[in-house]
């Protein structure tokens, strides 16, 4: 197997972009990883997406998008995932580039959510869920996780305080960066007082409804040494996966498919989870941030949230997470999400993050974390300094 | 969202009967009923009659539904594990949603759970009330 390399990244601003439609969005994105990896050409695109086809209307995205990027001809594929679409697309493109076959692929993610309204929203989002035996007695995402977090709450004790630190942190970090969809502070009291949306989670619990998309080029090490561009290696690379259906879980305060992903994609990139120096994950959720910590082993079952209240998890902590905002302020465009992580791993490693959000200390290895649905999904990245 | 009768239809025996496989080997029950264990990989099953008790393990209040339940929010949900182990999600009803707790004993009852699709054809399944009621 080639050692794989990420030789640019690409990403427009995220949030309601109410005049560009999915496919402007997309190639906006895919353009700007392609100006800056400078490479003449692709040899094949994934794109990560849930579901154009509830959120706009439109499947067959692959072929389309490679039109607007002026590729008409271009080997695409769509990857769905629910919302580890975009982690599932740089699997795929990391092992076609891995295996020989191809020397340059494009890993890209989007979501045009903002085209429907909030109820519509919540439908499409709803069937990354079990339609007959979840969704059809009433089930939401925030509702699922709010009931891992009544679960993790009685289990362990964690409290409003752990699960509002998530929140005040992540968006410290997005209020500097720019393409966030809310780069604003926000207050432990805000958090806590924001209206109800599924008992105990708040609305500033949540991630928010978000129009963006992102993109990564891959390549073999032959090729971004030849590009002469800063480049980071993939190292590890893992898909675990669990029962859609939350009841159907021995345990309520874990995610499975997040453990068996990480387990292997460590293995893989031959490094322990304290060789991490820090972290993208999928905070869907406050409570998916402790949980998500927890589950890749970071930290023992009910002890990350009280890490988190100490600061170990902020941008000067001992391991940083999610220094882009993370899904909660940098905005949450499902099928783009995973796609975002890597972005920001690359700006990480090669010393891009804008002024502000640079983790100090020069880190070496990190690792990213995206979930699909309520953890029937997972997708880990190890990826370190080339 | 338009969903077709025959889809709810399908979910008949589950819904109205709460029938599950009882798999031999493991001696575990599913709902729905499924071809296969997950866990062993076994196929050998006889359809079993879920117990009509069992205990709240988690729980939420929904106050903001999709689309196609309307204004029926705010609504209680909770995964229940009945007695012989088997663990389902269902609404709560018959009950002040704020008493909803962990570990509260509850029974599964018939009732009207949804209308689907524009014509409101109304779809019945089990909800759980608190077991003393």
């Amino acid at each position: 197997m080639r050692t794989v390399c990420v030789v640019g990244v690409g990403m427009g601003k995220w949030g309601e972009i109410w005049r560009m439609s999915l496919r402007d969005l997309h190639t906006q994105a895919a353009l700007s990883a392609i100006e800056a990896a400078g490479v003449d050409h692709l040899d094949s695109l994934y794109v990560g997406c849930m579901s154009g086809g509830l959120f706009v209307g439109q499947e067959h995205l692959a072929s389309l998008l490679t039109d607007y990027m002026g590729m008409r001809g271009l080997a695409a594929t769509r990857v769905e995932s629910a919302c580890a679409s975009g982690g599932m697309a740089v699997r795929s493109a990391f092992i076609e580039v891995a295996s020989g076959m191809s020397d340059i692929v494009m890993a890209s993610g989007v979501e045009k959510m903002t085209d429907v309204d909030g109820d519509d929203a919540t439908y499409a989002l709803a069937t990354a869920a079990d339609q007959e035996y979840e969704v059809f007695h009433g089930a939401t995402f925030p509702g699922l996780y709010a009931m891992m977090a009544v679960a993790h709450m009685e289990k362990y004790g964690t409290t409003r305080d752990m699960l509002s630190a998530v929140a005040v942190k992540n968006h410290n970090n997005g209020s500097m960066n720019p393409v966030a969809q809310y780069p604003f502070k926000i207050s432990m009291e805000q958090v806590a007082k924001s209206v109800m949306v599924a008992d105990p989670l708040h609305i500033l619990d949540c991630s928010p409804i978000t129009d963006g998309a992102a993109a990564v080029i891959l390549a073999s090490e032959e090729v971004a040494k030849k590009l002469g561009k800063p480049y980071i290696k993939i190292t590890g690379t893992a898909i675990g996966t669990d029962t859609i259906q939350l009841a159907q879980r021995d345990d309520l305060t874990t995610i499975k498919a997040a453990t068996i992903a990480s387990g292997k994609a460590l293995e893989m990139a031959g490094k322990k989870i304290d060789d991490i120096q820090f972290a993208e994950v999928h905070d869907c959720f406050t409570i998916a941030e402790i949980m998500v910590a927890e589950s890749i082993g970071k930290y023992k079952p009910g002890k990350a949230g009280e890490a988190f209240l100490a600061g170990e998890s902020a941008l000067d902590g001992s391991f940083p997470i999610n220094s882009s905002g993370g899904l909660k302020s940098k905005g949450h465009p499902v099928g783009a999400t995973g796609v975002a992580q890597v972005v920001e791993v690359y700006k990480q490693l090669t010393g891009q993050a804008e002024s502000g959000r640079q983790i100090p200390g020069s880190p070496k290895v990190a690792m990213t974390q995206n979930m699909g649905g309520s953890g029937g999904s997972s997708v880990v990245h190890v990826m370190e300094v080339a | 969202m338009t969903m077709f009768s025959s889809r709810n239809w399908r979910e008949y025996p589950h819904r109205y009967r709460t029938e599950a496989s009882k798999f031999k080997k493991s001696g575990k029950t599913y709902i729905p009923k499924r071809l296969v264990d997950p866990e062993t990989g076994d196929t050998e099953q006889e359809t079993v009659r879920l117990p009509e008790t069992g205990k709240v393990l988690t729980h939420t209040i929904i106050r903001i539904a999709p689309s196609q339940w309307g204004d029926k929010a705010p609504y209680a949900l909770a995964i229940i594990e009945l007695t012989d182990g088997t663990r389902l999600m269902a609404q709560m009803t018959d009950v002040e949603m704020d008493d909803v707790k962990v570990g509260m004993e509850v029974r599964l009852e018939f009732r009207r759970v949804q209308s689907e699709g524009s014509h409101g054809v109304i779809s019945y399944g089990y909800k759980a009330v608190p077991k003393w009621y």
